[in-house]
C-alpha cells in the first residue's frame, strides 16, 4: 500500500491506495465522489473524465498514484455550495442536454476542458472535442446545444431534433 | 488487474535503476498499458512511471532547425508548442485518440510500444527521426522491427525524439471507424534531398516505408506522380475491419491526399 494525498475541489485529502487503484476507484470508493461515472472501464465513454492538474483526463485510465499530489476536480466541485449550478450544468438543464444523465458528468467535465482553452467554439470543434465522450440517449445534439450556449454563443438557430 | 509496486522517480538515473529490477515495467500515460493491465495481458512486478522526470517532457527547436521532444511530452503539449515549427506533426498529434487521452498518452509511450495502428511510429520513420535513448541514439530505418517490435532493449527508455523538419509534410488518417485508431495512415514528408513515405495501419510488419513511392515523389511530387504503382496486399492487415487488398487500395489513396495536402 502507498500513501497518496491530493487536493479534490479544493480540499486536501489523502489516503491509503494499491499500486493498481484507479483514480476512478479511489475518487468513487475511497472518497465516496460517487458523481463520478464509471461507464465502459476502457477509456472509450469518458463518463469518468475529471481534471487533473487544470485538464481533463479519464480517471479509469489513471492511477490514483499517478495522481499524488494533483489538484483533481470532479463534478461534486463545480456547482456552487449552495447548489446553484454552474453556467455549464445550467445550460445542460436548459437545453437539455441529458435524458438519463450517465454520460454528464463527464460531458460536464470534458466541456469546462474545452470552454477553457477555447471560450467561443465552433459547433464542430464541439463536436470534435466530445470525441471521447459517449452518450447512449440524446444523439448528442442537445449537448452540443447547451455548450454553445454556456459559451454565450446564440444557439436559437440550431434547431432541436 | 493484477497488483504491482508504482515508483515515479523524478530522472532519468533513477528511473533506469528502478527498471534494473526484475518484471519492471516503464509506463508512459498509460493510455495503452493501463488497458493492457486490466485486461491481464501483462503482469509487471513494478511500474516505473516516466511521467515525473522533467528532463523528458517539452517540445524544443534546435540550432540546426530539428525539433526535440521529450519522450514524456503528452501529444496535447506536442499539438499545441510543435505547431509553429512542424505542423504536420502537431496536427497528427491533435488527432490521436480523444482530448482526454491527449492530455495523458506520450509520444515515449507510442514509440516504444509501436502498436501497428499507432500515427507517431509513421511520422518518426518517415521524417527520419533519431531515436533517443538513455543508452544511444537510434536511427528511425533501424528502430521499427515490426508489429510491437523496437530495437529498444529491457530497461531502455526513450529519453527525447528528434525531427528534422521537412520542407513539406501532411499526414492523413483513414480511421476505422469504431476505435479511430488508423485503419490505414500515410505520412508524407518532402526534404531537399527527397521525398520519404511511412505507412501504418496497413501491414502485419507495422509501420514501413513506401519505397516505390518516394522515388517517384522524388523526382515528381504531385498525386499524379504514384498513379502508376500499386501496392500489395501480401502481408497486408485482413481484419473484419477491412481486408489486405482493401488496406492496400488504402495506402495509395492516402499517400495521394497526403501530397495533394502538402
Amino acid at each position: 500500500m502507498t500513501k497518496i494525498s491530493m487536493t479534490v475541489n479544493g480540499k486536501s485529502v489523502s489516503g491509503e491506495v494499491e499500486g493498481r487503484t484507479l483514480l476512478v476507484d479511489f475518487l468513487r470508493k475511497d472518497l465516496r465522489l460517487t458523481g463520478t461515472h464509471v461507464g465502459c472501464d476502457t477509456s472509450q465513454c469518458g463518463a469518468c473524465t475529471v481534471h487533473v492538474d487544470g485538464v481533463a483526463v479519464k480517471s479509469c485510465t489513471m492511477l490514483a498514484a499517478e495522481a499524488d499530489g494533483a489538484t483533481v476536480a470532479t463534478i461534486e466541485g463545480q456547482a456552487a455550495p449552495d447548489g446553484t449550478l454552474n453556467t455549464i450544468q445550467a445550460a445542460f438543464q436548459e437545453h437539455h442536454g441529458l435524458q438519463c444523465g450517465f454520460c454528464t458528468p463527464g460531458m460536464v467535465m470534458a466541456a469546462a476542458d474545452l470552454l477553457k482553452n477555447n471560450p467561443k467554439p465552433t459547433e464542430a470543434e464541439v463536436r470534435h472535442h466530445l470525441e471521447g465522450n459517449i452518450c447512449r440517449c440524446t444523439g448528442y445534439h442537445n449537448i452540443v446545444k447547451a455548450i454553445m450556449a454556456a459559451s454565450g454563443q446564440d444557439v436559437s438557430q440550431l434547431a432541436a431534433e | 488487474m493484477y497488483d504491482f509496486e508504482f515508483v515515479k522517480p523524478s530522472t532519468v538515473a533513477d528511473a533506469v535503476a528502478a527498471l534494473a529490477s526484475d518484471e519492471a515495467q516503464a509506463l508512459g500515460g498509460g493510455q495503452t498499458l493501463i488497458p493492457t493491465l486490466k485486461q491481464r495481458l501483462a503482469s509487471p512486478s513494478k511500474l516505473v512511471s516516466l511521467i515525473g522526470i522533467a528532463e523528458m517532457k517539452g517540445v524544443c527547436k534546435n540550432d540546426d532547425g530539428s525539433l526535440s521532444i521529450g519522450g514524456a511530452t503528452n501529444h496535447a503539449t506536442v499539438a499545441s508548442e510543435a505547431a509553429a515549427t512542424y505542423p504536420a506533426l502537431a496536427a497528427l498529434a491533435a488527432n490521436i485518440g480523444d482530448p482526454a487521452v491527449r492530455n495523458r498518452g506520450t509520444i515515449g509511450g507510442s514509440v516504444a510500444n509501436n502498436d501497428p495502428a499507432a500515427c507517431y511510429p509513421s511520422a518518426v520513420l518517415a521524417s527520419g527521426a533519431t531515436v533517443i535513448t538513455n543508452k544511444r541514439e537510434i536511427a528511425a530505418d533501424d528502430y521499427f522491427q515490426g508489429m510491437f517490435t523496437t530495437a529498444l532493449e529491457e530497461g531502455e527508455i526513450i529519453t527525447s525524439v528528434r525531427f528534422p523538419v521537412p520542407q513539406a509534410a501532411n499526414y492523413q488518417k483513414f480511421e476505422q471507424p469504431a476505435s479511430r485508431f488508423a485503419m490505414v495512415g500515410v505520412f508524407v514528408a518532402k526534404f531537399a534531398d527527397g521525398v520519404r513515405v511511412a505507412v501504418t495501419g496497413a501491414s502485419e510488419e507495422g509501420v514501413h516505408r513506401w519505397t516505390e513511392a518516394e522515388a517517384a515523389l522524388s523526382a515528381n511530387f504531385s498525386p499524379d506522380a504514384i498513379d502508376g504503382l500499386s501496392v500489395s496486399a501480401d502481408g497486408m492487415i485482413n481484419d473484419l475491419h477491412g481486408t489486405g487488398a482493401y488496406r492496400a487500395h488504402l495506402v495509395k489513396v492516402m499517400t495521394k491526399r497526403a501530397v495533394a495536402a502538402c
